[in-house]
């Protein structure tokens, strides 16, 4: 069916849609394959106001004109892309009923990263007793928010409560056109955060997704939006250090950061996808586009711990368009067994006086590759633009890759880039030391990647980077030996 | 304490040890001198299990308890020490870390919980003044950077802090200047009870003029070929090692 804009538009205009042929996609998981019809419906399901109907099907008649890009330094069958299902309904149905259904193996992995029984019940799907505490947090906390007129949802409800705001910013860091996945992604996303600091407040508490009330069902197409009004500041998590085991094979997010005029946004990210069993087999691949805007003075920071996923494939960058805007990006990448990650960060000078930084830890075990790419772009009527590129790979064991990409683009001449890269490897010498102090091999592997790390751990949360510490030393569990 | 028993080991092909007998009881100093390549740190290495080294023949007791199979960290939780000829570097651990992790890992083989956030910091604090280490020195990487000497007075801190029932000190004099030497000898004087042991070895005289041994062992070609009191040291400083040599030969 081909449609010109103006058709659908009158066509969309009637409703005919909302009770026409398209009823007969009423369940709550919709058929397999992608088509403007499939799209429709997931906006009709969301009762999306007409102009994000549109916005989803424009994306859809780009990503139908592109191909995957196959640039990255990573192996994978690809996904057929009409055999699977867009749309599930959010699971309310507890998928057990109590923990000793639960994979005795993910039961034993929450024990080691310190998550209390209810945590664990919730994390594994597990119905849950009404938890006081836990509910009368979430009402605190979201009081706390209004009252500084901080908007906090799922960006379903603020398409509906802040069409404005969507309207404006949604696609204006990331367009649609941008990539294979960011365009599929703007067609089908299901769900995801929201968040609008207004000018001038400081969020007096680390926003995690975690706290979001209807969190349940973000699904495989994850779109999140962050405005930081000017002069204001947050500090945003997401994800979790649980291991999340995903039906869905393919995730391709999209998230967008805008700082206005001195505005800076904190973004960090533990992301424990699952990365396939020790022979390479099932895992989710994890194709991410994140990017911020900063505007005058602004800054943007990302810091990531990523130790899931089979495949990974995730840019966090920053434009820096605003005279003085700073740009930072800390990264832990870990491999193990079969994983491939290509991961990196883009720092696009535009505006005078920009600063950006880069530190990436990569760290690879078993017969994983694990890749960094980076790109340095000044632009030439960025004066005085800096930037400081350091790149460290850690290898364990004889079988795994480290590379590095890094690639620098300057167009003028006041600029001064920095760029370090080392490669080690975890020596015998420094493990019999360890044995000879009492320290066992698995701790004392855990101890000298926690030292390796030091750097990126210490720019996440407390209470974050304390998990994140005991998630490395798990993720790297038997790699040795 | 320690008791070895016609001990063989070889790296590889190489045969290095070739029948060692000591016996080391507590309260005693004994140190181990030799030439280069005799052997020495190939025997601190072994008797602190490091696995590279393929014992052939001969065995080597922790009172009374053979540790055939036992693993490095739990002859270290047994209370075995070694201070490194040549300590590595961990980037991004601090010494107080590294230190902490060690203790924890020693008491958790023991039953015991954690120790607690406030002893941990007396005993620090304690043994850091024993060695006239400067506070600050605690919260670097641990032997990133660190001078020679540092790198020692280091080793003796952490022998300090784990207060073992053996420590070897393998060649811990060398690289120190004579003022290091002193500090750190004092150190290892006031740690000596009558529950422990010490056994040192060094090229030369000067450490034992500081740490005063109860015996002395020449080790030559993977051999103990004399053993003797602290005046056997000063006869080898005065006719080096060669008249021993052909004594071996002969």
């Amino acid at each position: 069916m081909a449609y010109t804009e103006e058709e659908l538009k009158k066509e969309l205009e009637t409703k005919e849609y909302e009770y026409g042929f398209y009823t007969d996609i009423e369940s709550d998981t919709f058929p397999n394959g992608l088509n403007e019809e499939i799209v429709i419906a997931i906006s009709k399901k969301k009762e999306e106001p007409e102009w994000m109907t549109l916005w989803r099907l424009q994306s859809f008649k780009i990503w139908k004109d592109m191909v995957e890009p196959e640039w990255a330094n990573v192996k994978y069958k690809k996904p057929d892309f009409q055999a699977i299902s867009y749309y599930s309904a959010p699971n309310k149905k507890p998928k057990y009923e109590s923990l000793d259904e639960v994979d005795p193996e993910l039961l034993d992995t929450f024990k080691k990263l310190g998550i209390s029984l209810d945590e664990q019940k919730k994390l594994a799907g597990v119905a849950v007793d009404i938890v006081m505490d836990s509910v009368s947090v979430a009402t605190t906390f979201k009081k706390t928010l209004a009252e500084k007129g901080i908007i906090f949802c799922s960006i379903s409800e603020a398409i509906k409560e802040h069409p404005e705001l969507v309207k404006k910013y949604i696609g204006s860091v990331v367009p649609q056109k941008d990539n294979f996945y960011a365009a599929l992604n703007s067609a089908v996303f299901s769900d995801g955060s929201f968040c609008y600091i207004p000018k001038g407040v400081r969020c007096p508490m680390e926003l995690s997704t975690y706290f979001r009330i209807n969190q349940a069902g973000t699904g495989q197409f994850e779109r999140t939006l962050v405005i930081a009004d000017e002069g204001s500041y947050v500090s945003y998590l997401e994800g979790c250090t649980a291991p999340s085991r995903d039906e869905n094979q393919l995730h391709a997010a999209v998230v967008e950061l805008i700082a206005l005029d001195d505005a800076e946004i904190k973004y960090s990210t533990v992301q424990n996808w699952f990365p396939g069993n020790k022979e390479g087999q099932g895992g989710v691949f994890n194709f991410v586009t994140k990017r911020g805007l900063c505007e005058k003075n602004a800054k943007i920071s990302w810091t990531q711990v990523e130790t899931g996923s089979a495949v990974t494939w995730k840019y966090p960058s920053c434009i820096l368009k605003g005279d003085n805007s700073i740009g930072e990006f800390y990264s832990i990448a870990v491999t193990n067994n079969y994983q491939q990650a290509d991961t990196g960060t883009k720092m696009i000078h535009l505006g005078k006086n920009t600063r950006s930084t880069i530190i990436s830890k990569g760290i690879s075990a078993g017969k994983s590759q694990n890749s960094y790419r980076g790109l340095v772009q000044v632009n030439s009527r960025a004066e005085n633009a800096r930037n400081f590129s350091q790149c460290d790979s850690l290898l364990m064991g004889n079988e795994c890759g480290a590379h590095t990409f890094p690639y620098i683009e300057v167009k003028n001449k006041s600029a001064q880039i920095e760029h370090e890269a080392t490669t080690s490897k975890i020596g015998e010498d420094q493990i019999f030391y360890c044995n000879q102090r009492g320290i066992n091999t698995e701790k004392a592997i855990a101890l000298i990647v926690n030292g390796f790390s030091k750097e990126v751990l210490n720019k996440l949360p407390m209470e974050f980077a304390v998990e994140a510490q005991k998630l490395l030393e798990i993720s790297l569990e038997g790699s040795v030996g | 304490m320690l008791k070895i028993n016609n001990l063989h080991a070889r790296v590889e092909d190489k045969e290095i040890l070739k029948g060692i007998n000591l016996t080391v009881n507590a309260g005693e100093v004994h140190a181990i001198m030799g030439p280069n390549g005799s052997g020495k740190s190939t025997l601190a290495a072994v008797i602190a299990g490091k696995e590279e080294f393929e014992i052939t023949k001969g065995e080597v007791f922790l009172e009374g308890e053979n540790l055939e199979d036992t693993s490095p960290e739990d002859r270290a939780h047994k209370g075995i020490f070694l201070s490194f000829q040549y300590p590595v570097e961990i980037p991004g651990v601090s010494v107080t870390n590294f230190m902490k992790t060690a203790i924890n890992e020693s008491r958790k083989a023991k039953g015991l919980e954690d120790m607690p956030a406030k002893d941990m910091l007396k005993l620090i604090r304690e043994k850091s003044e024993l060695l006239e280490i400067d506070r600050k020195f605690l919260s670097r990487s641990l032997n990133e950077g660190f001078s020679g000497g540092e790198k020692k007075r280091n080793e003796i801190f952490q022998m300090a802090m784990l207060e073992p029932k053996l420590a070897i000190l393998d060649e811990t004099d060398s690289g120190l200047d004579i003022d290091a030497l002193r500090i750190v000898a004092n150190g290892v004087n006031k740690l000596k009870s009558k529950d422990n042991a010490v056994i040192v070895i060094t090229h030369y005289q000067r450490l034992l003029e500081y740490i005063v041994p109860d015996f002395v062992h020449v080790l030559h070609n993977g051999k103990i070929v004399k053993s003797g009191t602290k005046d056997l040291a000063l006869e080898l400083e005065e006719k080096g090692y060669d008249w021993l040599k052909q004594e071996t030969v002969i």
